[in-house]
C-alpha cells in the first residue's frame, strides 16, 4: 500500500517495498492531464510519490481546482519550497506539497522555471493562507516572486541583507563577504530601525525619530524588517 | 581536578609605591566574595544550550547553589551574561545592545561551541564566536555543554572575580567599538578569529 | 485620532485625609490639571481616545520562548494588530545540508527542533532510507517508535514546564525538568549524550541499547504517569488556570487546516489529523494509542490535547516494549553501515568499505522524496533531493512551528497582552526550527 495514492476505504498501513520508479499514480495527476492539457507538462512517481510537473503561470488554477473541486479536495499545503540543481543548465524548480486530508492523498506539484526565465510564479495565497511565511522564506532563500503576495519581504534575513539568496547555487556557503565585513554590515542597522514602514506609522514616537530617518521613510524607504 | 588559584603574576600591576594595605585586601576580598557568589545570570539563550541552561538550573544541578537561581532577564540587574546558543548576524546587533545595557561589574560566559566559536555552524549566517561582538570571560565547550561543564565554567568565572583587585584601574574599562564599523576589535583580527581550518573567504580543499 | 488627553476618573486609592482615615470621594484631575474631590462621581466616558502603543516584544525575552520578535500595537491593554518577526535563530541548515553526506546531516537534525532530538534523528533517517530504497530491520523499528515517543514526551515536558511559568505555576517546571532528567539518564544510556542524540544512522541506529536498559524503560513508563497526574491536580481545575486559558486564542477548524497548522494546534480546534494515523509509518498503525481531539481550539483544549498525548506516548511505550523483537539493530548492507572495527581493522574488503563510507559517503539513486513524520509539534517533513552524489542537492525541512506561528496574528488580536503570552506558549514553538 504506498501511501500516494491511498484508498480512502482500507486503512493505512506503513508502506513497504517502494519501487523507485513506477507504481500507482495518484488520480489526481490524470484529471489534471484532462483538465488543463496544455498546462500539463509530465507527472511520475518515484519512491511511490507522485509529481505532477505544471507550467509556472498555470499553477493558480490548478491549485484552485485541486482546492475546490469535491473529488480532489486538497485541503491542506504541506509546503511550498524550491530545488536547484548543481548542474545550472537545468532549469530551477519550485514545489508545493499538497495534501487531501479526506482522501488521504498526497500530492507534489512543481513548476520548473528553465534559466534565463524571471523567477516568478503564482501566490497559492488567496488559496491557502498558510501560505504566506512559505512563500516569502522562498522568495528570501532563492529570490522568487510570487505573484500575488501582499507582503513578500524577507523573512530569516534582515530585509537589508546584501549578499544575496542563500540557497541559491552560486551563493557560496560562507557568504560572499568577508567575515568582518559581514558583522559590520549586521551591526550597522540599529535595533530601533528595524520596523517595517507599517509599524511605524502606528508607533506613538514617529515624532522622535531623527529627521533624517523621517525624511528617507517618507521617501518611501524601508528600513528594518 | 580541583580549583586551587594558579597564582598569575601579570595578573594585577602593582607599583612599588601601592599604597594597597591591609584594609583594601581585606575589602577586596569581601567585596569579590560578594559578588561571586551572587552573580545574577542574565541567560541570553538561543538554541539547544539554553535548555542544558535550564536543566542546570533545575532540581538536579541546582544553580541556586551557587546563588544564580535569580535569573535576570532585565539586562540592568544582571551580572553575568551566559551567552547559550548559537549566534546569527541577525541578532549580533541584539547581543551587543545587550551587552551594552548591563551596567559594570559584568562578565561573560560563553557557553557551547556556537557560542564560543561558530561550532557546527560555519556558514554565511552564524557569527563565529562571541568575542568578535563582546568581551568574553570563560569559555565552555560541548554541543551541548553538560550541566558539570557549565558549572565548572561558572565556578571558573567565580574564581576569576575573585581575584580582582580594586587597584587595578583598569580592571573596568570597557572598549569603545569604531564609530564607523561599530566594531571593537579590528577586522584582520574578526578574520583571523573566524578561520576555519582554512581561510573563511575562500572554500577549503575539501569542500567542506 | 483625538488630540491626547488623560483623564483619571477615579483612582482606585482615593487617599488618606487629614486624619489618617480613607477618603470616601473620588478624586479627579481636570482638563486644566486641577485636583478636585468630585460631588458625584463621573458617568464613565463611553470611549477614551487616546493612541495606540507601539511594543516590541522580544527578541530577548523570558517568555518568547526563543529570539521570537513580536511587534504589538496596543489599545491599552488590547492587541490591536501583532507583526511577528522571526529569522533571529537562522544558521543555515538547508545550505549546510547540500554540503554534507547523509550520515554527516544528522547532528543537525539535532539542533533544528532541540527538543525533539531522537525524532528529529529518526525522521531524516526514514527519509534518507526511503531515498536510498533500503528497509530497516524489525528491531530498529521498534527502537525507532521508543526513541520517537521518548522524544515526544520530553517535548511535551518542556513546552508543559515553560507554559506553567508563563501563566504563573512554577513548581511544575521543576517537576517536568526532573522527568526530563530521567530520559536523558536513558538515552545516555543509549547513545552517550543527553540532549543533541545524533541517535540514528541511514539504515540502522547508532547504538542498540544497552543490557537492562528496557527495565528502565518499564520503570519510567510505570512511574511518568503519576507526575501527568500530579501536574493535572495542581492544574488542570485550577481557576487562575482555567481563567487564564479558556476561550483565549481559539482557531476555527477550517482555519486551521487552511492555515497549514498541524499537531496539537490542529487537532485541538477538532481536525483529526495525525500523520502516525493517516501515513503511518514505522508500523504505527499496529500499536494501539488514541489520539486527543479537541473542540474549540483554544489554549485550554491544547493543553488538554497535550496532557492526552503524554498518556497515550506511555502506552506505545509499554507495548514497544513488550514488542521489540531481537535480532540486528543495523541492515546488512556494506553500502550504509560501517562495518564492525575488528573487521575493518582485519578484512581488507571491509576497511575498503569503511573508507569509501566516510570519504565519499553512500550515494543513493536520483530522486527525490517527502518523508513527514507526526513530531510534537505537528507535521515535520524533510524532503530530499538526490543527484546521485552523496550530499543531498535539496534538503528541505517543513518545519511545523513555523507554519503554526504564522497563524499569530489572528489568535492574539482582541487579546490582552497577557494572553500574548499564553497563546504564544500554547504553539509550542522551538525557534531553531522556525528559522534553521
Amino acid at each position: 500500500m504506498v501511501s500516494g495514492s491511498a484508498d480512502p476505504a482500507s486503512a493505512p498501513a506503513t508502506p513497504r517495498g517502494i519501487p523507485h520508479r513506477g507504481g500507482p499514480m495518484n488520480p489526481s495527476a490524470d484529471r489534471i492531464r484532462d483538465r488543463f492539457g496544455s498546462s500539463f507538462v509530465r507527472a511520475e512517481v518515484t519512491w511511490g510519490e507522485t509529481t505532477v510537473f505544471v507550467r509556472p503561470e498555470s499553477v493558480y488554477d490548478i491549485v484552485r481546482y485541486l482546492h475546490d473541486d469535491a473529488s480532489e479536495q486538497y485541503d491542506y499545503l504541506s509546503d511550498v519550497t524550491a530545488v536547484e540543481y548543481r548542474d545550472l543548465e537545468l532549469p530551477l524548480q519550485v514545489v508545493w506539497h499538497l495534501r487531501s486530508l479526506p482522501y488521504r492523498r498526497f500530492l507534489r506539484l512543481k513548476a520548473e522555471i528553465p534559466k534565463g526565465a524571471p523567477l516568478r510564479v503564482p501566490s497559492v495565497m488567496p488559496i491557502y493562507s498558510g501560505a504566506d511565511w512559505l512563500e516569502r522564506e522562498c522568495f528570501d532563500m532563492f529570490g522568487i516572486q510570487f505573484d500575488g503576495h501582499p507582503d513578500l519581504r524577507r523573512i530569516l534575513m534582515w530585509e537589508q541583507y546584501a549578499e544575496g539568496y542563500p540557497l541559491r547555487k552560486d551563493f557560496p556557503l560562507r557568504g560572499r563577504f568577508s567575515r568582518s565585513e559581514q558583522l559590520r554590515q549586521a551591526l550597522a542597522a540599529q535595533p530601533e530601525s528595524r520596523y517595517s514602514m507599517t509599524e511605524l506609522t502606528i508607533a506613538d514616537a514617529f515624532e522622535d525619530l531623527p529627521l533624517e530617518m523621517r525624511q528617507r521613510l517618507a521617501g518611501g524607504e524601508k528600513t528594518g524588517e | 581536578m580541583g580549583l586551587t588559584a594558579r597564582p598569575d603574576h601579570q595578573l594585577v600591576t602593582v607599583s612599588p609605591q601601592s599604597t594597597e594595605g591591609w584594609v583594601a585586601t581585606r575589602l577586596d576580598f569581601l567585596v569579590n566574595w560578594g559578588r561571586a557568589n551572587s552573580l545574577w545570570p542574565m541567560p541570553f539563550g538561543t538554541a539547544c544550550c539554553a535548555i542544558e541552561f535550564m536543566a542546570t538550573a533545575a532540581s538536579k544541578y541546582d544553580l541556586a547553589r551557587f546563588g544564580m537561581e535569580r535569573m535576570s532577564f532585565s539586562p540592568r540587574q544582571a551580572d553575568v551574561l551566559i551567552c547559550a546558543g548559537r549566534v546569527p548576524f541577525k541578532l549580533a546587533p541584539v547581543l551587543r545592545r545587550i551587552w551594552q545595557q548591563m551596567l559594570q561589574p559584568k562578565w561573560c560566559i560563553s557557553m557551547g561551541a556556537c557560542a564560543s566559536s561558530g561550532g557546527m555552524f560555519d556558514n554565511y549566517a552564524v557569527v563565529q564566536g562571541i568575542d568578535t561582538i563582546i568581551p568574553v570571560d570563560v569559555y565552555v565547550p560541548g554541543c551541548p555543554p553538560r550541566p558539570e561543564g557549565l558549572i565548572y565554567g561558572i565556578m571558573m568565572l567565580q574564581e576569576k572575580v575573585k581575584r580582582e583587585r580594586m587597584s587595578d584601574e583598569r580592571l573596568r574599562d570597557e572598549m569603545e567599538p569604531d564609530p564607523t564599523s561599530k566594531l571593537y576589535i579590528p577586522p584582520s583580527m574578526i578574520d583571523e578569529l573566524s578561520e576555519p581550518f582554512g581561510n573563511s573567504v575562500h572554500q577549503t580543499r575539501s569542500g567542506l | 485620532m483625538a488630540e491626547k488627553r488623560t483623564v483619571e476618573v477615579s483612582l482606585s486609592t482615593s487617599g488618606l485625609d487629614a486624619e489618617g482615615r480613607p477618603q470616601r470621594t473620588p478624586l479627579v484631575v481636570d482638563e486644566g490639571g486641577r485636583v478636585t474631590t468630585l460631588e458625584a462621581p463621573l458617568a464613565i466616558e463611553p470611549e477614551l481616545e487616546g493612541e495606540h502603543m507601539l511594543i516590541n516584544l522580544g527578541p530577548q525575552h523570558p517568555a518568547t520562548h526563543g529570539v521570537l520578535r513580536l511587534v504589538l500595537e496596543l489599545d491599552g491593554e488590547t492587541v490591536v494588530r501583532c507583526i511577528p518577526h522571526v529569522g533571529y535563530l537562522h544558521c543555515g541548515f538547508e545550505k549546510i545540508g547540500e554540503y554534507r553526506q547523509y550520515n554527516q546531516i544528522i547532528p543537525w537534525t539535532d539542533r533544528e527542533d532541540y527538543l525533539n532530538s531522537p525524532g528529529n534523528n529518526v525522521a531524516f533517517a526514514l527519509g534518507a532510507e526511503r531515498l536510498f530504497g533500503v528497509e530497516i530491520t524489525p528491531r530498529c523499528t521498534v527502537l525507532r517508535v521508543i526513541a520517537m515517543e521518548l522524544s515526544r514526551i520530553m517535548s511535551h515536558l518542556v513546552w508543559l514546564g515553560t507554559t506553567c511559568i508563563d501563566i504563573g505555576a512554577f513548581t511544575p517546571f521543576l517537576w517536568s525538568f526532573q522527568e526530563r532528567e530521567r530520559i536523558y539518564t536513558l538515552l545516555e544510556q543509549w547513545i552517550g549524550a543527553r540532549l543533541t542524540t545524533t541517535l540514528t544512522r541511514v539504515g540502522g541506529m547508532g547504538a542498540d541499547i544497552p543490557d537492562g536498559w528496557m527495565d528502565g524503560l518499564r520503570d519510567f513508563a510505570r512511574t511518568f504517569p503519576k507526575t501527568i497526574a500530579e501536574v493535572d491536580r495542581m492544574v488542570t481545575r485550577n481557576g487562575i488556570w482555567v481563567g487564564r486559558t479558556i476561550g483565549i486564542g481559539a482557531m476555527s477548524a477550517a482555519d486551521a487546516v487552511n492555515a497549514g497548522l498541524s499537531g496539537p494546534m490542529l487537532r485541538a480546534s477538532g481536525v483529526d489529523y495525525d500523520v502516525r494515523k493517516d501515513f503511518p509509518y514505522l508500523d504505527y498503525e499496529t500499536y494501539d494509542f488514541d489520539v486527543p481531539v479537541g473542540t474549540n481550539g483554544d489554549v485550554y483544549d491544547r493543553f488538554l490535547v497535550r496532557m492526552e498525548e503524554l498518556r497515550q506516548s506511555v502506552r506505545i511505550l509499554e507495548q514497544a516494549a513488550e514488542r521489540l523483537p531481537d535480532g540486528p539493530v543495523n541492515i546488512d548492507d556494506a553500502r550504509l553501515i560501517l562495518p564492525p572495527k575488528s573487521k575493518a581493522m582485519s578484512e581488507m574488503e571491509s576497511m575498503i568499505h569503511h573508507f569509501k563510507q566516510v570519504m565519499e559517503g553512500p550515494r543513493p539513486p536520483i530522486g527525490e522524496t517527502y518523508v513527514a513524520v507526526e513530531s510534537p509539534k505537528g507535521e515535520k517533513g524533510y524532503y530530499f533531493v538526490s543527484d546521485g552524489t552523496p550530499k543531498p542537492v535539496r534538503w528541505r525541512i517543513r518545519p511545523p512551528s513555523y507554519v503554526n506561528l504564522s497563524a499569530i496574528p489572528r489568535m492574539v488580536e482582541g487579546h490582552l497582552l497577557s494572553d500574548v503570552i499564553a497563546i504564544n506558549a500554547s504553539i509550542d514553538i522551538v525557534m531553531g526550527e522556525i528559522d534553521r
